[in-house]
């Protein structure tokens, strides 16, 4: 005789319980500290922020432990954590020309004003696993080498930046910024509304899953959308965030952030009416996040197909499916709710099965 | 839960919801886009329905969710235990007694009064969509009335099957107007939607809409003239309370294939077992 | 209701992409149960003007005023969206050059035929599987193929199909592009004789555009011969091929092999 389960309630309980367990690990490990996470797990750090759309070390070194390191749990937790917070106002745009410069290539010139400074970079590493990391009392033991001290940029000379250089030249596109009345849109506040504007675009993008569009740009490497890139620039270093609170009228440093920042230079269009110059694509993030920013510029680049006549025919130039799939907060929801129970409607299906089948 | 608001958005947030549902009552079945913020729920798993609730819930309300028509499947405790913990309102499995009721994937067998809202969590808002994956298209076929094919499906499902094979979340017309996708309820369910006198909101957080059917507003099925909209029958009624005429859970009960047929609604069917043995479980 | 006025004027139609000209001040008349042709070379214009027509494409001038079935006149090029797709759907066909643009490739022939008439409200499975049936049979279409998909069929089938699809909600006016091109000759002379009797019995209104003479020849009443985006020459269609005026009209005549 079947009897109703009951008991929901506290098989959930029980499953929280078994997960802070799982969480928690082994109790004889020491447990993790945020500070050891948001110091030598930086860059994981660095991408929770950015897809998470909060700039705060610590939560998101929270929200990595708390997560068990799952990144994309962890950028859940940290977007839903940013719901809550009142909004004080818009900061003015940041300037990256002004930027304390700790990391500055490019690839279109060999040699250029201030160099070309390499920085803390994986880049040139030879992918050997380092067993001196797995030593145990690693963490107590002077390093071998000589710490490194980057060489100090006197304030007063920004690192000027290689767009600019084509800029003066009239090689490359106008960046034109649009009327100060224009109202910037807001992926955090307002629904997507199709076509977006380049503002909202660069949003999406820019919250959107390094992975995807890490995919999406390599395919238009591939051809698949090609629009002849190079790395004009990348740069990262911190910049000021300043608000105009109106009460004072004029601008005051709130925080400093550090971002990178990726300038593409593009494949060059010219009309009947205009001469030829060299397109662009921009990525920007939080913290250290060059794959990151350069996908980012490859798929802004791509997405700009329309509004420089190009054909449309690869998904890098979909609008809608690029900004639409981009969120990967909404995309593992919804792959995973399918682990919900969908019972009743497939018992729907069953009765219009086994009714088809008895007709037949 | 401190430092959160009252049901965890923010009043501000809860206005902009509410316009969207007013707005939405006053164009039944017309998809409102909205501001939909991340909430501590996964996407897909009920985000749209927990920003209704939460805009609309109040000290006084009575709260029940189900999941597939029972109170404790995990879904419906732990959105339950989400609004317990932001705002500590009264929570009931008893339909009769709720105010607001959360649900995803059925409406419930007891009728609903004048009064009480059915908020349904939506996967996929759009009808067309799988007609027409650009968004920017499909608007303009519901600003048009160009639902005509929506029909060519029905009319290819009768032609290769000689019946139309959509068994839920099956598209209705609203008002006389708009087309609509009630959310995968079962087909069983859509006649429930057909000038229902409590309100019905839709919600769909990942996809940014909120949809109504304002109360005593007309739901048909969409059918054709010569093969009508049917719902599913059972072959025997609820093993455990001897309900006919309701969605039946089908349960395997051995190894040998055998099976048992029991009420969806866990509520209606206990409170059918109360009546009988004169106790409430 | 009499036919005095026509049922669609067009005056000063351009259209500039650019410094290019799509094309420039075309105007002309068209009465109901009569085909117009518009022909030339590729770049002509003609199918600028159809797609200004038919909504694909923005004019930078112009007006096309079209009588509706209540009388009324209206500028087709300055209707919102809204109403210009009502329009298209319940009184206007557009009959595509490549079939596939017309059709739905994953829907039965059935399907395709039956949809306009769903589109407009029709909700009896019967009738319009049997209004199906019978336009198939229309254009020569054989029935049983009426739950096959588009795909499963040869370019003039389709072409038929798309045909079918087109008529079955009784339009006042059709447009069609080049509707026998790619079609093999022998393909495309079945498929004029079918268009020229199908205009005839419903008393369609219908402007063709093509760059091939012998399908104007046989299908319309009379001739724009078009050039560079203008009008050059225009008239009765016999006329205008036997005894063209304009040299450009003279050239095109002149260029076509007799066998």
């Amino acid at each position: 005789m079947y009897v109703a389960v009951k008991g929901g309630e506290e098989a959930i309980a029980a499953a929280h319980r078994l997960l802070a367990q799982a969480r928690r690990g082994d109790p004889a490990v020491p447990e993790l500290s945020l500070a050891q996470i948001e110091q030598q797990l930086g860059l994981a750090v660095d991408r929770v922020m950015g897809e998470g759309s909060l700039y705060d070390r610590e939560l998101a070194a929270l929200a990595i432990k708390q997560a068990s390191g799952d990144l994309i749990e962890a950028v859940f937790l940290l977007r839903a954590y940013r719901t809550t917070l009142p909004r004080f106002g818009s900061s003015q745009p940041i300037e990256t020309a002004a930027m304390t410069v700790r990391r500055r290539i490019s690839a279109t010139f060999k040699d250029l004003p201030g160099g070309q400074v390499l920085g803390p970079t994986y880049d040139y590493t030879h992918r050997l696993l380092d067993f001196e990391l797995a030593a145990p009392g690693e963490a107590g033991r002077a390093p071998e080498s000589p710490a490194v001290t980057p060489p100090r940029r006197p304030e007063t000379e920004p690192l000027p930046r290689v767009i600019d250089l084509l800029d003066r030249e009239g090689l490359i596109e106008n960046e034109a910024p649009d009327p100060a009345d224009r109202r910037v849109g807001d992926l955090t506040r307002d629904p997507l509304t199709l076509p977006a504007g380049r503002d909202v675009r660069l949003q999406s993008l820019a919250r959107g899953d390094e992975g995807f569009l890490l995919a999406l740009g390599y395919a238009t490497q591939r051809g698949y959308g090609r629009n002849h890139p190079f790395a004009g620039e990348i740069r990262l270093g911190e910049v000021e965030v300043e608000l105009c609170p109106e009460e004072l009228g004029f601008a005051v440093t709130v925080a400093e952030i550090t971002v990178t920042e990726c300038q593409m230079v593009n494949q060059f269009k010219g009309s009947r009416v205009a001469p030829p110059q060299f397109t662009r694509g921009y990525g920007l993030a939080f913290g250290h996040s060059e794959r990151k920013a350069m996908a980012m510029a490859l798929v802004d680049r791509a997405l700009r197909a329309p509004e420089l006549g190009e054909d449309v025919s690869a998904p890098a130039q979909d609008e809608e499916f690029v900004l639409y799939h981009a969120d990967n907060v909404e995309a593992s929801g919804f792959v995973q709710h399918l682990k919900l129970p969908h019972y009743v409607d497939f018992q729907s299906e069953l009765v219009l099965l086994r009714a088809l089948r008895s007709q037949a | 839960m401190s430092g959160y608001n009252f049901a965890f958005l923010d009043e501000q947030t809860k206005r902009m919801i509410r316009r969207s549902i007013l707005k939405a009552v006053a164009i039944p079945g017309y998809q409102v886009p909205f501001g939909s913020r991340e909430m501590p729920l996964s996407y897909g798993w009920g985000t749209g329905g927990v920003q209704v609730t939460a805009s609309l819930i109040g000290p006084d309300d009575v709260l029940k969710v189900i999941d597939q028509g029972a109170d404790d499947t995990t879904n419906a405790v732990s959105i339950r235990s989400f609004f317990v913990r932001t705002t500590g309102v009264r929570t009931t499995a008893r339909t009769r007694e709720a105010t607001l009721i959360q649900s995803r994937h059925r409406i419930p067998e007891t009728p609903l009064r004048a009064g009480q809202v059915l908020v349904f969590q939506v996967p996929i808002p759009e009808p067309l969509r799988w007609l027409e994956p650009r968004e920017a298209e499909t608007r303009k076929m519901h600003a048009v009335e160009d639902y005509g094919a929506m029909h060519v499906r029905l009319y290819e499902d009768i032609t290769r099957h000689g019946k139309v094979a959509q068994t839920y979340d099956y598209p209705v017309r609203v008002n006389g107007r708009y087309l609509m996708r009630p959310s995968p309820i079962p087909k069983f369910d859509n006649p429930k939607l057909d000038r229902n006198p409590a309100l019905l909101l839709f919600g769909a957080g990942r996809e940014k809409r909120i949809y109504a059917v304002p109360p005593h507003t007309s739901v048909q099925s969409l059918d054709f003239e010569d093969h009508p909209f049917e719902v599913e029958t059972w072959r025997e009624p609820c093993a455990l309370c001897g309900a006919a005429g309701v969605f039946l859970d089908e349960i395997v009960v051995d190894d040998k294939g055998g099976r048992t047929f029991v009420c969806s609604d866990t509520d209606h069917c206990a409170e059918r077992r109360g009546r009988r043995s004169g106790i409430r479980p | 209701m009499t036919d005095e006025s026509p049922l669609l004027s067009v005056r000063g139609l351009t259209k500039r992409y650019g410094a290019h000209l799509g094309c420039l001040d075309v105007g002309f008349d068209l009465w109901s149960g009569e085909v117009l042709g518009v022909v030339g070379e590729s770049g002509s214009g003609k199918t600028t003007v159809l797609n200004c027509l038919a909504g694909s494409v923005e004019p930078s001038g112009g007006t096309a005023l079209y009588q509706q079935r209540d009388g009324r006149r209206v500028d087709v090029l300055r209707m919102a969206e809204a109403a210009r797709r009502r329009m298209l759907r319940a009184d206007w066909g557009i009959v595509h050059q490549n079939p596939r643009d017309g059709l739905r490739m994953s829907v039965s022939a059935g399907a395709n035929v039956g949809e306009p008439l769903m589109a407009l409200g029709q909700r009896h499975y019967g009738r319009i599987r049997g209004a199906a049936l019978r336009w198939l049979e229309t254009v020569e279409i054989p029935v049983d193929r009426v739950d096959d998909l588009p795909s499963t069929f040869s370019g003039g089938m389709q072409q038929r199909l798309q045909i079918a699809r087109n008529l079955v909600a009784q339009p006042r006016l059709v447009l069609m592009d080049e509707p026998t091109g790619g079609l093999d000759v022998s393909v495309q002379a079945r498929l004029l004789d079918l268009l020229r009797s199908l205009v005839a019995d419903l008393g369609l209104a219908a402007i063709v555009v093509t760059h091939d003479l012998g399908v104007v020849r046989l299908l319309a009443h009379r001739l724009l011969v078009m050039r560079r985006g203008e009008i050059v020459e225009a008239g009765l269609t016999d006329q205008v091929l036997d005894d063209p005026h304009h040299e450009y009209t003279q050239l095109l005549v002149a260029s076509v092999i007799h066998p």
